[in-house]
C-alpha cells in the first residue's frame, strides 16, 4: 500500500482525476498548495514598488493505491499532467503502514 | 426658487457622499492589507458621521457665515437662520438647506482623503480626535478663506487674493493631501516598510471604489455650479474628459518605465485627473481639460513610482502622491486655462493666463501657499495635540496583528472554505 502525492498545475487536476479514474482507483484528496521547484515566479508591480511572487499556487493530489497499482496510477498522474514545459510539477510515491475507515473502524487493506 | 435647480443639487449632494461611503471605503479599503480593511472602511464612515453632527453644531457656520477673511463666524452656528429661503450670496436659486447639506459632503470627504496616509497604523482614537480638530481648524478656515463671503481668497465675493477654485482643488485635494504627508511624517512608517511586502489585498474593491469614485465626482464637480443650467454641463464634461486622459497618461507611463500596464495604474490614473480637474472643471473648455488631465495623470504617476521612493515617507495609499500633487498641478493649470466663455467670473475682463490675464497666476499661487501653509503648520499641531491627549499611533503588536481586531473586534473576511 502506498501514498502517492502528485503536485501539479491547477488546470491539470480534472485531468488527472479522469487518468486515476481509468485505473479505478475510488478516493483521492486535493488540497490547494503554493510552491515553487525550479520554475521561477512573476514580478508584480503595485504603483511603481516590486514584489517577486514566487510562490506559485499548485495543486496537491493525494491517493493511497495497492501496490500491484503503484506503477500505472504514477503513469497516468504523469500522462495527464504533463505539458512539457517547466512547472508541471512533481509525483511522490510514499509508503503506508497502515489503514483504518473511520465509519467501520474496521483495519483495511484497500 | 428654481426647482431644477433644487434637484440637480440635492441629487449631486447624495453623489459626493457616495464618494466617500462607499467610493473612497472600497478604493482604499483594496488597498490595505487584509488584516486591515474595516479599519480603514470604518474611518470613512465614521467620518460621515462626525463631520456631519459637528457641520451642524458650528462647522457650517465657521466654514461660511460672515466673519474674518480667514474663518467665518457663529451667525449660523446650531444651523440657526439655515432654511428654505435661499441665501443670495450661495447658490441664490437654491434652499439654503441644500447648500448646507451639498458642502457637508465636502467636509466628510476631505478628512477622509487623509486616511490613505495614516493606514494601518494609526489608532481610531486618535484618528477622531485628530479629525475632529482638524475640520474646525484647516478645513474651515481654508472653505471659508475660499468659498466664504469676504474670504481672504474668494474670488467673486470680496475676497483680497481671488483665487479660482471651482470645486475644491485647494480646498479639498490640496489640504488634504499636504496634511495627508504630514501625518505619514509624523506617525513614521509601517512596521516592516519598505522591506516587508505590503500589496493591496484586493484590487477588485479598490477597482470598484474607483469607479464610484468617478461618477460621484460629476456630483462633486457639476454640483458646484449649484445650478442645472450650461455651466453644469459644462463641468460634467470636463470632468469626465480629463480623467479619461489622466488614465490614459498614466497607463502610458507605467507601459513604458514598468512594461505593463496595470489595473491599479488605471484607476490611480483616473483619481489623479478627477482631482486636477475639480478647481478648474467649471472654468475651462473640453480640449485644456484634456491636457490637464494628461499633465495629472504623469505627473502624479512620477510622484507615487519615483519622489516618494527617493524621499522614503511611508505615505500608504498615496494621497499625498494624488491628492497633494494634483490638487496644486490643477490649482496652477485653472489659472492657466480658464477661460470667460465658460465662466465670467469676472464679468467682461480676461479669467485665465492664455487670455491675458496674467496675474491669475500669482492669485492661484497665493492660493496653493494659503492651502499648503495652514495644512502643514495646523496639521504639525493637531497631530502633536492629539498625540499627548489620545495618542496616534497603535503598537508594535497590534499593527503585526492588524487594526481590525485590535481596534475593532472584528475581521473583514469570515469565509468558510
Amino acid at each position: 500500500m502506498k501514498l502517492i502525492k502528485a503536485i501539479v498545475r491547477p488546470n491539470k487536476v480534472d485531468d488527472v482525476k479522469d487518468a486515476l479514474g481509468r485505473v479505478s482507483l475510488p478516493g483521492m484528496t486535493v488540497t490547494e498548495v503554493r510552491g515553487h521547484g525550479k520554475q521561477k515566479g512573476h514580478t508584480a508591480i503595485y504603483r511603481g514598488k516590486e514584489y517577486d511572487v514566487s510562490l506559485l499556487p499548485k495543486m496537491e493530489i493525494e491517493v493511497v493505491v495497492p501496490d500491484h497499482l503503484v506503477d500505472e496510477a504514477v503513469a497516468a498522474i504523469i500522462t495527464a499532467a504533463r505539458t512539457g514545459e517547466i512547472g508541471d510539477g512533481r509525483v511522490f510515491v510514499i509508503p503506508v503502514e497502515q489503514s483504518y475507515r473511520i465509519r467501520t473502524g474496521e483495519r483495511s487493506e484497500m | 426658487m428654481n426647482a431644477a435647480d433644487n434637484a440637480w443639487t440635492l441629487v449631486c449632494a447624495a453623489l459626493v457622499l457616495m464618494m466617500t461611503g462607499p467610493g473612497l471605503a472600497l478604493f482604499y479599503g483594496g488597498l490595505v492589507r487584509q488584516k486591515n480593511t474595516l479599519a480603514i472602511m470604518m474611518q470613512s464612515f465614521a467620518l460621515m458621521a462626525l463631520i456631519t453632527v459637528l457641520w451642524a453644531l458650528v462647522g457650517y457656520s465657521l466654514c461660511f457665515s460672515e466673519g474674518t477673511p480667514i474663518i467665518g463666524g457663529f451667525r449660523y452656528a446650531l444651523l440657526r437662520g439655515v432654511g428654505v429661503e435661499p441665501n443670495a450670496d450661495y447658490g441664490g436659486t437654491i434652499p439654503q438647506l441644500t447648500f448646507m447639506i451639498y458642502q457637508l459632503m465636502f467636509a466628510i470627504i476631505t478628512p477622509a482623503l487623509i486616511t490613505g496616509a495614516t493606514a494601518e497604523r494609526m489608532t481610531f482614537g486618535g484618528t477622531v480626535v485628530f479629525m475632529t480638530l482638524w475640520s474646525i481648524c484647516v478645513y474651515a478656515p481654508l472653505a471659508h478663506m475660499v468659498w466664504g463671503k469676504g474670504g481672504l481668497l474668494n474670488a467673486t465675493l470680496g475676497g483680497r487674493f481671488p483665487t479660482l477654485d471651482f470645486a475644491g482643488g485647494t480646498v479639498v485635494h490640496i489640504t488634504s493631501g499636504v496634511s495627508a504627508l504630514v501625518c505619514a511624517l509624523y506617525l513614521g512608517k509601517r512596521t516592516g516598510f519598505p522591506k516587508e511586502p505590503m500589496p493591496p489585498h484586493s484590487l477588485v474593491l479598490s477597482f470598484i471604489g474607483a469607479c464610484l469614485l468617478w461618477v460621484g465626482w460629476f456630483g462633486f464637480n457639476a454640483g458646484s455650479a449649484l445650478s442645472a443650467g450650461g455651466l453644469a454641463a459644462s463641468a460634467f464634461v470636463a470632468t469626465h474628459f480629463a480623467a479619461a486622459a489622466a488614465t490614459l497618461a498614466w497607463l502610458a507611463a507605467e507601459w513604458i518605465t514598468r512594461r505593463r500596464p496595470s489595473a491599479l495604474g488605471a484607476i490611480s490614473g483616473a483619481v489623479a485627473g478627477l482631482v486636477a480637474i475639480t478647481p478648474a472643471s467649471g472654468f475651462v473648455a473640453p480640449m485644456p481639460a484634456i491636457l490637464i488631465g494628461l499633465v495629472a495623470g504623469a505627473g502624479c504617476f512620477l510622484m507615487v513610482t519615483s519622489v516618494k521612493g527617493w524621499f522614503g515617507y511611508d505615505d500608504a495609499l498615496d494621497a499625498f502622491g494624488i491628492h497633494g500633487a494634483g490638487g496644486t498641478i490643477g490649482a496652477l493649470l485653472t489659472g492657466v486655462f480658464a477661460t470667460r466663455a465658460i465662466n465670467p467670473v469676472f464679468r467682461d475682463a480676461p479669467v485665465g493666463l492664455l487670455e491675458g490675464n496674467a496675474s491669475q497666476i500669482g492669485y492661484q499661487l497665493v492660493g496653493i501657499a494659503v492651502a499648503w501653509g495652514f495644512a502643514l503648520a495646523g496639521t504639525i499641531i493637531l497631530l502633536k495635540v492629539t498625540d499627548l491627549l489620545v495618542g496616534v499611533r497603535v503598537r508594535e503588536d497590534q499593527e503585526t496583528v492588524g487594526l481590525d481586531l485590535t481596534e475593532h473586534g472584528e475581521e473583514a473576511y469570515n469565509l468558510e472554505m
